[in-house]
């Protein structure tokens, strides 16, 4: 093992994991943006990618970074410009001049600069083991953070070009994510206007709205008093009843959906808002509950004690003293609840029929259909995503910690 | 002398025994504090016990009764009233046809009876059926039981008391007033073990017992592993990380329809973006069939391996979208080790993979063990996912797809809790299982 511990070998790493995956993201990128039919030379990258890092290797380091750099892409840029004829992407040249000139010379530009990033203080021959593997490490997390970064992204891409295209444009060149800004904003929202225009979207955002925000209201309305009583008074089985929570929401919701679905069609509650305002507090408020009495825990009970000693009712603690404590827990909390009922689809789907006051889950779901095209789905989709996602976005350091304090959950 | 002596006895008695020790039991005080937290705690345990504790008893109940959807809107008398004839004249006769129907082919009905209002100064009305009577202007009939789908005829014999321009509009304009109870499916006694043969009797049953223990497994261990890698690359600080973790985060906190259909969409085999690229890249020579394939046929080494390829891929969703909630955990908890071990480390010379290894893997066993036991429930769990993506097709049918597919699908609300109840066991097994093997003093 040790005697292919080698500068050599990091530099065949480098150049052959370089080469492959800087020509797959940066062609299949140009394919995307351009809507030209790039046949990405995958085996030649590599082989230029593999000169390149000979070069950078070659390089003494003495010559410091950007000259190794300069020298590096050089190379990468000839060999790559001579292996394919001067078609870098399987391409004449006059496809797409800029963008093509543009993904070239970003795609030697990545590979040089890779190669020289993980190959700085490598040497031609024998390493130990702590740089060599310091090294490989350098490989693989940059091809993991590429890797991990496109596997996240792409659905997304995918989901917001799609909602733009039109079905038949799709369906003639899947490729072909370019968007034609040329055609006017109607044309181009086209679906989005058909959406709020012909489905009543605007009406499943108003029902998501209400449905969500009620759920948080009621979860929390019932889930303080009893996170406080469980983290702060004693009362017997207070530990069989804390630790009892956790159960309840280990209890699938496809168990519960069919007995509930019998019981609320019999007493005409299945297909209400109402019926969801039932259901959904119910399948968080253990959640809630939890969350809060730990956090309700880690505050100092002295202060509490003060309260009490001052004249004030228990209610007047918690109202007074515990709540304005705990402002970032109940932001936490309440993000995490309103994501689980802006998302939840299992019960919207099951209770509602009636479209008028379709949730924004099961607006999307009736758009599955054969006969309606995918851009309309997709925007659809879209059109559910992006309130939650902004919400994260602008709240972000509580929804993670509502997302690490219930997570378990999901 | 007695009393008042006896009285201070019991008084010094009782003083003497509070002397000997703490009181034993509730004081005052403490019963008070235990009823403020009843209170208090009465609202979530009321609404745990109604939509939670109750339904899962009642799918119990469902599971050994014959209901099906249908049953579920309770059986009705329906009444229709057809006169045959226009414009009579006074002294005229026609006939009155009444059709009394259950609704339901399931449910007898029983105590049926209707009334009608009748214009008893326009038309006279000769009754030969025992059943019904006539009173101030309204027609009476009680036909007792009805059986499922019955229908009863009512025929009666009338005579016009003046001439009538339109007498079907005169008598057909008042309604009949229909009663009737029927039982109802879900509160009688009438039991059945059919939906468990059917459940277990079913060639499928096991080949979906395995489904989902695969799903179950491996979409777990996807999502632990990619959490794993995804949190090794975001542990060190550089440019961009916090715009990273953020991203990461993403396919969790987007709703499930949203990026199940954007993966329906991206994995099409006609239009979809990754047969596209794949095609395009000469990886592949003929689109695949991501979520519709069952089985992809070849050989390795000259073993013919069949690979489920639906089923990965729907598991690889899976991984794809819990990978954030591990990824939060252990990142949460490689940052709140301490450096001087790595330090020390460093020092004695043990390499990064050595670190790795040797220190951190140790220190992420419990939350890697935690995080696997509470996803590997959940993921037994999950519904929507699979249900979105294939619909419980191609080899993908878990047991949590196969409930609906029983109850809704096939429309046998029995059946369907009886699978719900297969599923409710086998959790219970594994919860069993897990609390008899994790540690003790864990909180």
């Amino acid at each position: 093992m040790s005697a292919l511990r080698t500068g050599a070998i990091i530099a065949l790493l480098s150049g052959l994991s370089w080469g492959a995956l800087g020509m797959i993201i940066i062609g299949v990128t140009f394919s995307l943006v351009s809507g030209e039919a790039a046949i990405p030379p995958v085996g030649r990258a590599i082989i230029a990618a593999l000169v390149g890092a000979a070069v950078c290797l070659a390089t003494p380091q003495s010559f410091g970074e950007r000259r190794r750099l300069g020298y590096s892409a050089a190379a990468i840029l000839g060999v790559m410009l001579i292996l394919t004829l001067g078609r870098p992407f399987g391409l004449p040249l006059s496809a797409a001049p800029l963008l093509q000139f543009i993904a070239l010379i970003l795609f030697v530009l990545l590979v040089a600069w890779a190669n020289v990033q993980v190959l700085t203080g490598v040497p031609v021959g024998a390493m130990l083991r702590y740089p060599f593997e310091a090294a490989l490490i350098r490989i693989l997390k940059g091809v993991g953070l590429i890797l991990f970064t496109v596997f996240v992204f792409l659905p997304f891409y995918v989901m917001v070009m799609t909602s733009f295209k039109s079905q038949a444009a799709l369906l003639a060149n899947p490729l072909d994510f370019s968007i034609d800004l040329g055609q006017g904003a109607s044309s181009l929202f086209r679906s989005y206007i058909d959406l709020f225009r012909d489905f009543n979207f605007a009406t499943y955002i108003l029902n998501s709205a209400i449905v969500s925000i009620c759920t948080v209201a009621l979860t929390l309305l019932v889930a303080i008093p009893g996170a406080y009583a469980v983290a702060r008074l004693r009362f017997p089985a207070r530990d069989l009843f804390a630790q009892s929570v956790l159960l309840i929401y280990m209890v699938p919701a496809i168990v519960l959906v069919l007995p509930l679905y019998a019981v609320f069609s019999q007493i005409e509650l299945r297909n209400t808002l109402t019926g969801l305002l039932i259901v959904y507090p119910a399948t968080t408020i253990p959640v809630a509950l939890y969350m809060l009495q730990g956090y309700f825990r880690g505050l100092p009970a002295e202060m509490e004690e003060a309260g009490l000693m001052d004249g004030l009712s228990r209610t007047g603690v918690i109202w007074k003293i515990t709540l304005p404590l705990s402002l970032p827990a109940l932001a936490s909390v309440a993000l995490y609840v309103f994501m689980i009922a802006w998302n939840e689809f299992l019960f919207a789907f099951m209770f509602l029929d009636d479209p008028a006051i379709f949730t924004l889950p099961r607006g999307v779901a009736s758009l599955n259909s054969s006969e309606l095209p995918r851009e309309l789905m997709m925007a659809g989709a879209v059109i559910a995503t992006v309130p939650i996602m902004l919400i994260f976005l602008w709240l972000e350091r509580f929804m993670v910690q509502g997302l690490a304090a219930g997570a378990v959950k999901g | 002398m007695s009393t008042d002596s006896q009285e201070l006895d019991a008084v010094r008695a009782g003083s003497l025994s509070e002397a000997k020790g703490p009181p034993k039991g509730a004081g005052p005080l403490q019963r008070r504090e235990a009823r403020l937290a009843y209170a208090m705690l009465a609202p979530t345990f009321l609404i745990v016990c109604l939509i939670v504790l109750l339904p899962l008893v009642a799918n119990f109940w469902i599971s050994v009764k014959p209901v099906q959807l249908g049953d579920l809107r309770p059986p009705e008398t329906t009444v229709s009233e057809r006169v045959r004839a226009n414009a009579v004249q006074a002294g005229d006769t026609f006939e009155i046809r009444y059709t009394i129907r259950n609704s339901s082919p399931r449910m007898a009905l029983s105590d049926v009876s209707f009334s009608d209002a009748v214009p008893a100064d326009d038309v006279r009305l000769a009754i030969q059926d025992d059943r019904c009577t006539l009173g101030e202007g309204v027609l009476s009939c009680v036909l007792g039981d009805l059986e499922p789908s019955a229908r009863e005829r009512i025929s009666i014999e009338a005579t016009a008391e003046r001439d009538i321009e339109d007498v079907e509009a005169l008598l057909e304009g008042s309604d009949p007033n229909a009663t009737g109870s029927g039982g109802n499916v879900l509160t009688d006694f009438s039991f059945t073990f059919d939906n468990f043969r059917r459940v277990f009797d079913a060639t499928e049953f096991w080949n979906v017992m395995w489904v989902s223990l695969a799903y179950t497994v491996f979409g777990t261990a996807g999502a632990l592993i990619l959490g794993l890698f995804a949190a090794l690359l975001l542990n060190e600080a550089f440019k961009g990380r916090a715009f990273l973790r953020g991203l990461f985060l993403f396919p969790y906190v987007a709703p499930v329809i949203a990026v199940a259909y954007t993966w329906v969409t991206l994995l099409d085999p006609n239009s979809g973006t990754l047969n596209a690229i794949l095609l395009q890249m000469r990886a592949i020579e003929t689109p695949i069939n991501f979520l519709g394939q069952r089985y992809a046929e070849f050989s390795l080494l000259g073993v013919p391996i069949s690979f489920p390829v639906a089923l990965t891929t729907v598991i690889a969703f899976e991984a794809w979208r819990y990978f954030p909630l591990s990824f939060l955990f252990i990142l949460a908890r490689m940052q709140s080790i301490g450096t001087d071990m790595y330090e020390a480390a460093e020092m004695d010379g043990a390499s990064p993979f050595q670190q790795f290894r040797f220190l951190s893997l140790p220190q992420l066993a419990a939350i890697l063990a935690i995080l696997f036991l509470l996803r590997f429930i959940w993921t037994f769990n999950k519904f929507d996912d699979i249900f979105l993506l294939t619909g419980g097709a191609a080899g993908t049918r878990t047991l949590t797809v196969n409930v609906y597919e029983q109850a809704i699908g096939l429309s046998n609300i029995g059946a369907g809790a009886a699978v719900a109840v297969v599923v409710f066991a086998v959790l219970l097994t594994f919860a069993l299982i897990f609390f008899k093997f994790s540690p003790k003093e864990e909180g």
